[in-house]
């Protein structure tokens, strides 16, 4: 019981990590491999302002999502502007801005016990001999929340709609007076809003790192690969898939072997079905 | 407004004949400075080994091997596969020839043939399932390969583990090894440079442009591209083989990031396809990343700032634009 319980929170985590960089992607078509250090800089942004400013939790979370956007905004115009069509530009530029982030935070020193952010509500609940505290609840519901609020965004909102409108065809979006620009750095803003708001949950269950981002950036980059890199619904095949399998190896084979569990589902899944589980469109042209 | 009423001109050179590879010499000084751009750089090369001091030596032996890293990226990228998992050729060699000499006693001379050779025959057989996958998908898989494989070695302890395998047998002259560094360096540099204009080349490159064309030709682009994947894993592994026997040992950290991200960056800042741009790349980064050395923590971060303000302002790479500044006059001009 307590595998199917740690899974179900296992997977919903992953899935948080993933859902910023797989919206990015989807929209258009930037690999963004400063994902994982936005999520941990958030992080520190609202340790900052709780400590040194002393702003209450919700309100320095909620800066810490805005500065993240913010953020991807200006990445989008000071970095990719110059480099939009040229993929392997666009991803060692985001990745190398993702590790100097990621250095000048660890330069700064921001690592230790000390750093971390307070759960929401303290205390927990038993659950079928299971004991689970309230934090993980409120990852479970965030989870659920973000995927269905995202969900009914892009297909019931004009951003959103726009949105898909750009990753459908960029050329005849841009023809009906959708400005790609435009969209494309409101696409790495959200991206990169929705890894602060996973932050803002998943962090307080534990001490804050530098490394963490790049465990991050690997997990969302393992997921959305199992799963498809444009779908949402192969997103949460993907991420149950590997949070179960983790736990999973866990219990019967031992902590260390977690890590390769998302390594070797790529590794298969890439083998096996080339576009992912649920890769929908674009598989064929693009990645074979 | 001034800037408006002029423009810059480019001119080619008039010894250039209708392309870029054909060309009408006609006195001693064009010959000169047709060789002049091939010659210096190699001379350089090999006689600045002779003037270093000791330290400054190693981090040539480190800018060959980042190099060679680089060039096979460059080769993988030529025929439309884009890795950022050079550690695996890397990785690959290293602990072929470390385990070669450690449990069966093989000298240098046969260890390092042995890893260039299985290395990319491992390579090849290691990447061939996902060989049909293009672009970003190909290059994600190759990011994970040797973390995947540095986590095997860590937890099974295979080949020493976490420890590694180490007092393996060196070179008997430090100048040995730095100059098999710069000759293989060399090497493969003009290798892959004649090979991509012969055509052999040529399919691989069509297979980077369009691989249905070459499907409907007749011509089996898995079998194509499963051998450069060998030619650039052989690559990379006699650079791993070279380090592991330079420093007499061979660890997990062969398979590291550093040895995936380095060269790519090289070849981003020295500019794709020309195997010059790589290898040029890569002399700059190298010794440039020593120099910030004394930095410490922050050496990592201004290194990617440099990385990124190059890219943004120069995504040709810094070989393209020398090449066009060197083959071409500028002139301004009064627009009428």
């Amino acid at each position: 019981m307590s595998l199917l319980i740690y899974g179900l929170i296992n997977s919903v985590i992953l899935a948080l990590y993933t859902v910023g960089f797989s919206l990015t992607y989807g929209i258009s078509g930037i690999a963004n491999f400063a994902h994982g250090a936005l999520y941990i800089l958030s992080g520190f942004a609202a340790w900052t302002f709780m400590n040194a400013a002393g702003l209450p939790f919700w309100l320095s979370g909620i800066l810490a999502v805005l500065i993240s956007a913010i953020i991807g905004f200006v990445f989008y115009w000071v970095l990719l502007l110059r480099l939009r069509g040229i993929p392997l530009a666009e991803l060692i530029v985001t990745f190398a801005a993702g590790v100097a982030i990621l250095e000048l935070l660890t330069w700064k020193g921001f690592y230790g016990i000390r750093y971390s952010l307070p759960v929401l509500v303290r205390g927990g609940v038993e659950i079928f001999g299971v004991g689970i505290d309230y934090q993980r609840f409120i990852v479970l519901a965030c989870g659920v929340f973000l995927v269905v609020g995202l969900w009914l965004f892009v297909h019931h909102t004009r951003i959103g709609l726009a949105f898909r409108a750009m990753a459908q065809n960029e050329r005849t979006a841009l023809s009906i007076g959708i400005e790609s620009d435009w969209i494309g750095s409101l696409s790495l803003a959200f991206g990169a809003a929705l890894a602060a708001v996973a932050a803002m949950v998943v962090l307080p269950l534990g001490v804050m790192e530098s490394t963490i981002g790049y465990e991050v950036l690997i997990y969302a980059l393992a997921v959305a690969i199992v799963g498809g890199l444009e779908s949402t619904l192969g997103m949460i095949a993907g991420s149950f898939l590997i949070g179960y399998g983790q736990i999973a190896a866990a219990r019967y084979i031992g902590a260390k072997w977690m890590i390769i569990v998302p390594l070797a589902a790529i590794v298969f899944v890439l083998a096996v079905r080339p576009s992912g589980l649920f890769g929908k469109f674009k598989e064929l042209e693009e990645r074979v | 407004m001034a800037e408006r009423d002029f423009r810059k001109k480019r001119l080619d050179r008039g010894i250039k004949a209708r392309s870029d590879t054909i060309f009408a010499v006609a006195s001693t000084k064009e010959i000169l400075y047709l060789l002049a751009p091939r010659f210096v750089p190699v001379a350089i090369l090999l006689l600045l080994p002779l003037f270093l001091e000791s330290y400054w030596n190693k981090v040539l032996v480190y800018a060959c091997i980042y190099g060679l890293l680089a060039l096979s990226w460059d080769f993988l990228a030529s025929c439309g596969l884009f890795s950022l998992g050079q550690s695996l050729f890397f990785g690959l060699g290293a602990y072929i020839a470390g385990a070669l000499n450690y449990y069966f006693h093989l000298p240098t001379v046969v260890t390092i043939p042995v890893a260039t050779l299985a290395g990319g025959v491992l390579c090849a057989a290691l990447l061939s399932p996902v060989m049909r996958l293009r672009g970003v998908y190909f290059a994600m898989v190759t990011l994970m390969l040797p973390l995947l494989l540095m986590k095997v070695v860590e937890t099974t302890g295979v080949f020493g583990g976490t420890h590694g395998l180490s007092s393996l047998a060196g070179f008997p002259h430090e100048m040995l090894a730095i100059y098999l560094a710069i000759i293989g360096f060399l090497v493969c540099l003009f290798l892959f440079r004649r090979i991509m204009n012969a055509d052999y080349g040529l399919i691989l490159r069509a297979i980077r442009d369009d691989d249905r064309s070459v499907m409907s030709g007749g011509i089996n682009i898995y079998w194509r591209k499963s051998q450069a994947l060998f030619i650039a894993g052989a690559a990379g592994s006699f650079a791993g083989a070279l380090m592991t026997h330079h420093y007499q040992f061979v660890g997990m950290s062969t398979f590291a990031l550093d040895y995936s991200i380095l060269p790519v960056a090289a070849v981003a800042l020295g500019g794709p396809g020309t195997f010059a741009g790589a290898a040029l790349g890569s002399m700059i980064l190298v010794p440039l990343s020593e120099a910030l050395r004394a930095l410490g923590g922050l050496r990592i971060a201004i290194y990617c700032g440099i990385l990124i303000v190059s890219i943004i302002l120069l995504p040709e790479g810094f070989f393209h634009y020398l090449a066009r500044k060197y083959h071409q006059f500028e002139r301004i001009e009064k627009i009428k």
